[in-house]
């Protein structure tokens, strides 16, 4: 067996910069992964139960939702330039203040609120983008401002107490899981045949993709390639799906993340919006010389952050069953964390939301891990830190070798 | 080896040679900038280098100072007959050459006085001496005749008096060359004047000038010898004792060098006016009121290669770039017309939707996105060629940058790599490939082979030949002479943001148009 498999990747070999590349490209992705596993050996050799313990994955999930959330939309801010977006984390306390009044206090209908929500997010993030874009105001101090002043409107309008409990028809949209009401052997049916029939689509989609490619004499990837990629994209989403189907079933949660982040990886990977997104964070000289109005592309990555903030907002004041003054609080710092823990350029121009997503579950993971083994929390911060500092400092060292060479 | 310079002066006293630079050649790669270069500074003069851009005049002067350091050049430098080995702009400064470039390095909100000793802090490292400063600044400027306190911040001075500052700087430093990289670039006649005439002063001082200038007039006003640079050579220096200077002595020995085949033939087909330029007039994007385009008028035809010439500064980039949709200065007055019919062109993506491409000089800071693929530099101005409702089909983008590519030859092993990765003339081919791309009539191409080999340059040439044969018109900017006299069916001379000659490619010569420049310098008023 071990010899058969040393034999097959031989051709590659001699084209070790290939392997070399995948590698590189991956390399976030290698480090999530050992990550988990050293937790995993450090949590199970302490017998204190397991990282891949089904209740525990279906609770990263939904405590890591937000990050994700709104990592995609800082993801957009940093891509024009390394900007990033400070006042995140009081949108999500104003908006779920918000929420709050209009749902608990004023018993509004719950979609209209959701709306309203959404609406006053994206008001939140147009009027800072305005400044960014348009008035050329730095992002920083833009969004420094607005930091203090959603937290302060937030404030106001809790008159600093918190609002609960949320009636259960706005919970079950965001906390809930499929199938619900549900004995323990069909959900765990259910959630198994919903990840099989996932890897069917992708199955499908990839050879269907692949097909178009040849018929139109397009360059295509090698299929051994092709085919390890789907076997081990499609074993990790059958073990997570295996897992949460021996818990409760498919957190909601979970489908509002895989709308956001499939989303916002086709816009950024595949749309000419997207594009503008790329080209401005790399030469912005060189994109308005290129007929793109570069000040419509800053204005709606800002205003794009403020909904998605609200759709975080909306997610946080479910799980928590209330909205309190002090939500949101240093939010801003995890979603900016994991776009650079996730390979996103500090200057801008490079990164990708799948890189995010990355980062946001391995901050996650560390979060949750550390907390498994009885870490002290101020231990915990300072070990994120560093973690947040390297992975800058690899980033901006790798860029200088390649100009090196 | 140059003729002797020790000739006598009228007291017949020995001139003492104070420095010499001795068979100097610097490579870049692929271009030797300088081959075997002498040149000699005697004691007390003010010698000026003239030359064409790129002739290799601040090549030298940096080799002087330090910028580029000892080792990276052949020859040897010796100063007061001591061989220098200089390897930082301190260590020559320490020898007392001074450099002032064309852009001044000062800092605008510091003070006249912070600047003058900035590095060179009166006083202890842990302490100031305010005083000191300001009492040593004021004298300074005393000298070079600036009657302004040395508490005055930079910004609130005009260009001519920053000048003055930055030699003050200099004189502060105890200078024994002072070399002065095109000091009047940006002044205006009085300003001019009044620092050719501080530079007499000097002279008498006992101070050694060299002086790198375009302006003939005033190099001829002011020098004591000129030597000319041709093409990293020099090639004659004229001494004001010998005989007296003439002017289309030094033109001709600026510009005297024979045209060899490095243009592809091309027979021209023009056709009718496709593109015409009236009264465009445009300010600095700052300054208001400072124009940089004055009441310019063109035209372009189908089919037709149209040269502007000029010097550094002329505004020929400038009116390129406010044609491409205002993307420069304020725009005053002016029409443009396509095929007759009056357009307005007020953003630059109305210039690209009526078909106007305009490739920057500056292909890394405003062409390329230099860590993007050649395939996302290809297509950012036009994605819409390969997109539908937004969505880009990547293997289409992939394919017609694949094509661009290989129709203009671009040297690479995919057109995924980034661009950062090309040699210059290659990623010069993909700046010309992305605009190709967006499918022009009128292409506006500024320096299109600035800092390229000849090889590629020829590359670049018949690209542009293809293009005028499919009947696009094509404008260039070039400050390389033989360039818009190689491949241009018209030229125009610019100077001083003014159109000052047209002349068909029959009736142009170098000297037609170095004279053409020189006559219309409005320059220092020297009589």
């Amino acid at each position: 067996m071990h010899h058969a498999v040393s034999q097959r990747s031989e051709p590659k070999l001699t084209k070790s910069g290939n392997i070399k590349n995948i590698l590189k490209k991956n390399s976030m992705l290698i480090a999530l992964l050992s990550t988990m596993l050293l937790f995993q050996i450090l949590i199970s050799s302490r017998g204190i139960g397991s990282l891949f313990a089904p209740a525990n994955i279906s609770n990263l999930i939904s405590q890591n939702a937000y990050v994700v959330i709104l990592a995609s939309g800082m993801l957009l801010c940093i891509l024009t330039g390394g900007n990033i977006d400070l006042s995140v984390g009081s949108i999500v306390a104003l908006v779920g203040a918000v929420a709050g009044t209009l749902i608990v206090n004023l018993h509004m209908n719950i979609f209209v609120s959701i709306i309203i929500c959404l609406l006053v997010g994206l008001a939140i993030g147009a009027w800072q983008g305005f400044w960014i874009a348009y008035v050329r105001i730095p992002p920083f101090i833009v969004t420094l401002a607005g930091m203090l002043l959603w937290r302060g409107v937030a404030l106001l309008i809790l008159n600093g107490l918190t609002i609960s409990p949320f009636p259960a028809n706005y919970q079950k949209y965001f906390t809930s899981f499929l199938p619900a009401n549900a004995s323990s052997e069909i959900v765990f049916t259910v959630t198994l045949i919903v990840g099989i029939l996932i890897c069917l689509v992708y199955l499908v989609y990839t050879f269907f993709d692949r097909y178009k490619k040849t018929k139109k004499g397009y360059t295509v990837e090698s299929l051994p390639s092709v085919i390890i990629r789907l076997i081990l994209i499609c074993s990790a989403a059958l073990f997570v799906f295996s897992l949460l189907g021996r818990h409760k079933g498919i957190p909601v949660v979970l489908i509002l993340l895989a709308a956001i982040v499939l989303f916002y990886s086709y816009f950024t990977s595949r749309t000419v919006p997207g594009r503008h997104l790329y080209s401005l964070g790399g030469n912005e000289k060189a994109t308005k010389l290129s007929g793109i109005n570069t000040n419509r592309v800053l204005f709606f990555a800002y205003a794009n952050m403020g909904f998605l903030s609200a759709v975080a907002a909306l997610v946080c004041v479910a799980r928590f069953n209330s909205a309190t003054p002090s939500a949101g609080d240093s939010y801003e710092l995890d979603a900016i964390g994991s776009c650079f823990i996730g390979g996103a350029s500090a200057y801008g121009g490079t990164g990708t939301i799948g890189g995010a997503v990355i980062g946001a579950i391995f901050m996650g993971v560390m979060n949750n891990g550390m907390s498994i083994l009885g870490i002290d929390s101020n231990w915990q911060k300072a070990v994120k830190g560093t973690v947040l500092l390297a992975a800058v400092v690899f980033d901006v060292l790798s860029k200088k070798r390649v100009k090196a060479n | 080896m140059p003729a002797c310079y020790c000739s006598t002066t009228e007291s017949n006293q020995l001139e003492k040679i104070l420095l010499e630079m001795q068979h100097i050649t610097k490579r870049f790669p692929g271009v030797v900038a300088l081959h075997d270069v002498n040149l000699q500074i005697v004691e007390g003069e003010i010698h000026a280098i003239v030359g064409e851009n790129g002739a290799g005049k601040s090549t030298l002067m940096n080799i002087l100072s330090g910028i580029y350091p000892s080792g990276t050049y052949e020859g040897t430098i010796q100063l007061e007959g001591e061989t220098c080995a200089f390897h930082t702009i301190k260590e020559s400064e320490r020898q007392g050459i001074i450099i002032i470039h064309q852009e001044l390095a000062l800092v605008p909100y510091l003070t006249i006085g912070e600047n003058m000793f900035l590095g060179n802090e009166r006083g202890s490292y842990f302490s100031i001496d305010w005083d000191e400063t300001y009492a040593k600044a004021d004298k300074q400027l005393k000298i070079v005749g600036l009657e302004e306190s040395s508490r005055v911040q930079i910004k609130d001075l005009g260009i001519g008096k920053q000048q003055l500052v930055e030699i003050a700087k200099a004189l502060a430093k105890n200078v024994k060359i002072l070399i002065l990289d095109e000091p009047t670039a940006s002044l205006n006649d009085s300003d001019a004047r009044k620092l050719l005439d501080l530079l007499f002063e000097f002279k008498k001082k006992g101070v050694t000038s060299i002086l790198i200038s375009h302006k003939l007039n005033e190099v001829s006003y002011v020098a004591d010898r000129i030597t000319v640079i041709r093409d990293g050579e020099v090639i004659t220096t004229l001494d004001k004792q010998k005989h007296t200077f003439s002017e289309n002595e030094i033109i001709k020995a600026m510009v005297g060098r024979s045209l060899t085949n490095r243009f592809p033939k091309r027979t021209s087909n023009i056709g009718p006016v496709s593109f015409e330029v009236k009264n465009w007039t445009v300010n600095h994007p700052i300054y208001e009121g400072r124009r940089i385009c004055e009441n310019i008028s063109f035209n372009l035809r189908k089919g037709e290669v149209v040269g502007i010439s000029g010097l550094m500064g002329a505004g020929r980039t400038e009116l390129a770039m406010s044609i491409f949709g205002h993307s420069y200065g304020q725009f005053v007055e002016g029409k443009t017309f396509i095929n007759g019919k009056e357009v307005v062109l007020n953003t630059i993506k109305s210039a690209i939707d009526h078909k106007i491409a305009y490739v920057t000089e500056d292909r890394k800071g405003n062409g390329l996105i230099l860590n993007n693929p050649i395939i996302e530099n290809t297509t950012l101005s036009h994605l819409k060629a390969v997109s539908r409702h937004q969505v880009i089909d990547t293997d289409l983008e992939y394919q017609e940058a694949k094509r661009i590519s290989d129709t203009l030859k671009t040297k690479c092993s995919s057109v995924r790599d980034e661009v950062n990765n090309l040699s210059g003339g290659n990623q010069q081919k993909v700046l010309i490939g992305k605009w190709i791309f967006a499918e022009p009539e009128i292409l506006l191409l500024d320096e299109p082979t600035r800092g390229i080999d000849v090889g590629a340059k020829y590359e670049i040439y018949c690209i542009i030949n293809q293009l005028v044969a499919e009947g696009k018109s094509v404008l260039i900017i070039s400050s390389e002479l033989p360039e818009i006299l190689g491949i241009c069916d018209r030229i125009y001379v610019m100077n001083e943001g003014r159109i000052v000659g047209e002349m068909l490619q029959e009736e142009a010569t170098q000297e037609a148009i170095m004279q053409c420049i020189m006559q219309s310098h409005k320059g220092a008023n020297l009589n």
